[in-house]
């Protein structure tokens, strides 16, 4: 075989003093970089495989283990980076279609950070959230126009809503991009958190259904696992259009990753590719939509809201007022730098557009149409902490979702390599070895831990602006302002400049 | 037998009566004068039998689970859309994408079907959803097909042009296509291969053929009067070789 010419992207450094020999490293290391040498009695390290996830610098007991970047730099040249020049080697070795894992991860401009949040001074007092009451519940679903009341009573029945304790949600993230332990772990989160998780298209294995309240189960193209139970086990069902990291295209689970739990819970064969095309062929219009929607309406008698997600493309203002016109309750916009476990690293880096500039003009587009509260907005795509999810319903969001955010919370160290299924965090695996190492209790500890200093970080800024009720700061967009921005990206954002 | 008149009824107040009654546990159920409604029999359950007479709309028996539809008319398109089990039987022609991603169950139609019938059709153990065409089929039978089978018999052309649209079988990765008549080669996509059916294919091609023919009165012998040719894919890992890792 000819000599590739890719050279290691990390190296191993191992302190030699400190190392006792314990071997945890060769044990831990689904990549194999770590080998023990028992003649010499001596753990080397092949560099070639580090993916630098952190999992033997983490367990190492005495901290012998260093993962740096590999220095070797090629010529200098702002056109032919690095990363470029590595590319094209990989695909002249292999002819292949570049994968990468979770979001894209180029200098793009984040614009959550170009936005800052007002608080009161002197004329509108600011509230103390530790001792006054704060509300951060959040109703999703469409709103009827007006409320008729007789006798104290509504005298209409209200659509179907979803009652989030939190306007966070976790984001679809299928069984089979993820392992049976991290599902649970989010399950049990949302469970505790009054809040919702999301199946993802993989179907829901039968362990979970007792979580059914708090879940949101999808339904995409490949219809994995959608049966009447199924769509009747959750509080609202999703239908995916489209996914941030990946617009326009589909998804492929490899067969290899097909086990026996998956196969049954997507109910295909063992070891069969899962492919989810991404056109679903009985929608190619707006009408074609409504007839989804409404299928799955009649399917489950009317009592679940039905969410509908894309990704943030071009045109996407106009494209969510077909959505609400197509009876969704619920639309979900998931922006350029939302997470996959696997996707091209082309489409992922080059296609979609960022979050805030589509929720911006998603929001204002429904309101001078006058359907806003027919339809509830979610965002999701990249939220990385409380203030970006106050700065997203002042935007106009109902609520946010968050994936990479909850993956990271439960030990993601964004290696991005999910889609190869070694993940030695036990998160973006099939591998029995390696999918106990997450424990799905101390999984939804950490989560719920998250979401909780979350919302007291909110209603922290909440308190700060003087208001005491997310439904106040939904699509207030006074209270931001922003910073090195153009006039027309204000104008897109609806917000006006730092000092005006 | 209960008897419901659909004329001018809207699909929310007919299905929801239709329900109602299979709540109540009726058998059998007659709709007359079905102009159309959508939705009909989506997510309906065992041990009942619903006849129609008319047109009925798009998405009839989706997500259905194990009832039995007859029509006595021609259906639209989306017939068995996502199906889990039970029984569809038309006397006429159906629209397109009918059987998508259906996963158990049997759909009979006497006549014609539109393009991409039977896409992403699935199979789990003894879950096989079987789709049995009496007539021709439009472009992209059995696209992405991971599963099941589907049955062209062509009774009503004796071309093989003309028996089914281009790019049958295209992305398909499981399950198989049985045709009475053989399928020009430029036709299929090139995940799949054609064969001649062998005894075992037989076998399963005339349980089904036999209950098409007391369907709808045709004479069993004459449909199996000549050999049948199957289509069925090369491998079950299409895309495996389409990434660099």
């Amino acid at each position: 075989m000819a000599i590739s010419l890719l050279t290691p992207e990390f190296i191993i450094e191992r302190n030699d003093e400190r190392c006792i020999r314990c071997q945890v490293c060769v044990r831990q290391c689904a990549n194999l970089a770590h080998i023990y040498d028992e003649e010499e009695d001596r753990v080397l390290a092949d560099d070639s495989k580090c993916v630098n996830c952190h999992r033997c610098v983490t367990l190492c007991p005495t901290r012998a283990i260093t993962i740096r970047k590999n220095p070797l730099e090629f010529k200098e040249n702002a056109n032919w980076t690095a990363s470029a020049i590595r590319e094209i080697y990989k695909q002249a070795e292999t002819g292949g279609i570049l994968l990468t894992g979770m979001g894209n991860d180029k200098p793009y401009p984040v614009y959550w950070d170009r936005m800052l949040i007002n608080a009161s001074q002197v004329t509108n007092p600011s509230i103390d959230p530790l001792r006054e009451p704060m509300e951060l519940k959040t109703f999703l679903g469409r709103k009827p126009e007006m409320l008729k009341v007789e006798n104290g009573k509504l005298k209409e029945k209200l659509p179907p809503q979803l009652e989030l304790e939190v306007p966070i949600m976790f984001s679809a993230m299928s069984f089979g991009s993820i392992s049976f332990n991290a599902c649970q772990a989010l399950a049990m989160a949302a469970s505790e958190l009054g809040i919702m998780y999301n199946t993802g298209e993989g179907g829901l294995h039968k362990d979970l259904r007792k979580y059914g309240k708090n879940t949101i189960v999808q339904v995409a193209s490949g219809r994995f696992g959608v049966d009447p139970e199924y769509l009747n086990a959750g509080a609202a069902i999703e239908i995916k259009i489209g996914q941030g990291a990946k617009p326009g295209i589909g998804g492929h689970l490899p067969g290899e990753k097909v086990t026996a739990q998956i196969s049954q819970t997507r109910m295909i064969p063992l070891g069969s590719d899962a492919i989810s095309p991404a056109p679903h062929h009985d929608i190619y219009s707006i009408e074609d939509l409504r007839q989804l929607i409404f299928s799955l309406k009649e399917a489950t008698d009317y009592q679940k809201p039905v969410a509908v997600k894309i990704a943030a493309v071009h045109n996407v203002a106009a494209i969510c007022s077909g959505i609400a016109r197509a009876g969704a309750d619920i639309i979900v916009i998931d922006g350029f730098r939302g997470g996959t476990g696997a996707a091209p690293l082309r489409i992922r880096d080059n296609v979609g557009i960022p979050i805030e500039f589509a929720l911006a003009a998603v929001d204002t587009r429904l309101r001078q149409e006058g359907i806003r509260s027919q339809v509830s907005l979610v965002c999701a795509g990249g939220i990385r902490n409380s203030a970006d999810v106050i700065k997203a319903i002042a935007l106009g969001a109902d609520a946010v979702y968050i994936g990479q955010a909850a993956l990271i919370a439960m030990g993601c160290h964004m290696c991005q390599k999910c889609y190869t299924g070694k993940c030695n965090w036990g998160i973006a695996t099939q591998d029995p070895n390696l999918v106990k190492r997450l424990n799905p209790e101390i999984g939804a500890r950490r989560l719920v831990n998250l979401i909780k200093a979350w919302a007291h970080e909110m209603k922290e800024m909440l308190g700060g602006m003087g208001i005491n009720a997310i439904e106040s700061l939904r699509g207030n967009r006074f209270m931001l302002r922003g910073i090195g921005l153009t006039s027309r990206e204000l104008d897109i954002l609806g917000i006006k400049a730092a000092g005006e | 037998m209960k008897v419901i008149d659909a004329s001018g009824m809207h699909y929310k107040d007919l299905n929801a009566m239709i329900k109602q009654l299979i709540k109540n546990n009726t058998s059998e159920i007659l709709v007359k004068n079905v102009q159309g409604q959508r939705y009909i029999g989506d997510g309906i359950g065992r041990n009942c039998k619903v006849i129609i007479e008319g047109t009925p709309g798009n998405d009839m028996a989706a997500y259905m689970d194990g009832a039995t539809i007859v029509v006595h008319g021609n259906a639209q398109d989306g017939v068995a859309n996502t199906m889990n089990d039970g029984k569809v039987v038309i006397h006429g022609n159906a629209g397109d994408i009918l059987g998508y991603a259906m996963r158990g169950g049997e759909v009979y139609i006497k006549g014609d079907v539109g393009y991409r019938v039977g896409i992403h059709m699935k199979e789990y153990l003894d879950k096989k959803p079987v789709i049995v065409i009496g007539g021709k089929a439009g472009a992209f039978l059995g696209e992405y097909m991971a599963g099941g089978i589907i049955i062209l018999l062509g009774l009503n052309v004796n071309d093989t042009q003309k028996i089914v649209g281009n790019y049958c079988g295209t992305g398909m990765h499981g399950g198989v296509i049985y045709s009475r008549i053989p399928i020009d080669s430029y036709k299929l996509g090139k995940e799949v291969k054609q064969a001649q059916a062998e005894d075992d294919d037989m076998e399963i091609i005339s349980s089904y053929v036999k209950n098409f023919s007391d369907y709808f009165g045709f004479d069993y012998r004459s449909i199996m009067d000549r050999p049948f040719v199957k289509i069925y894919p090369y491998n079950h890992r299409p895309y495996g070789n389409l990434y660099a890792y």
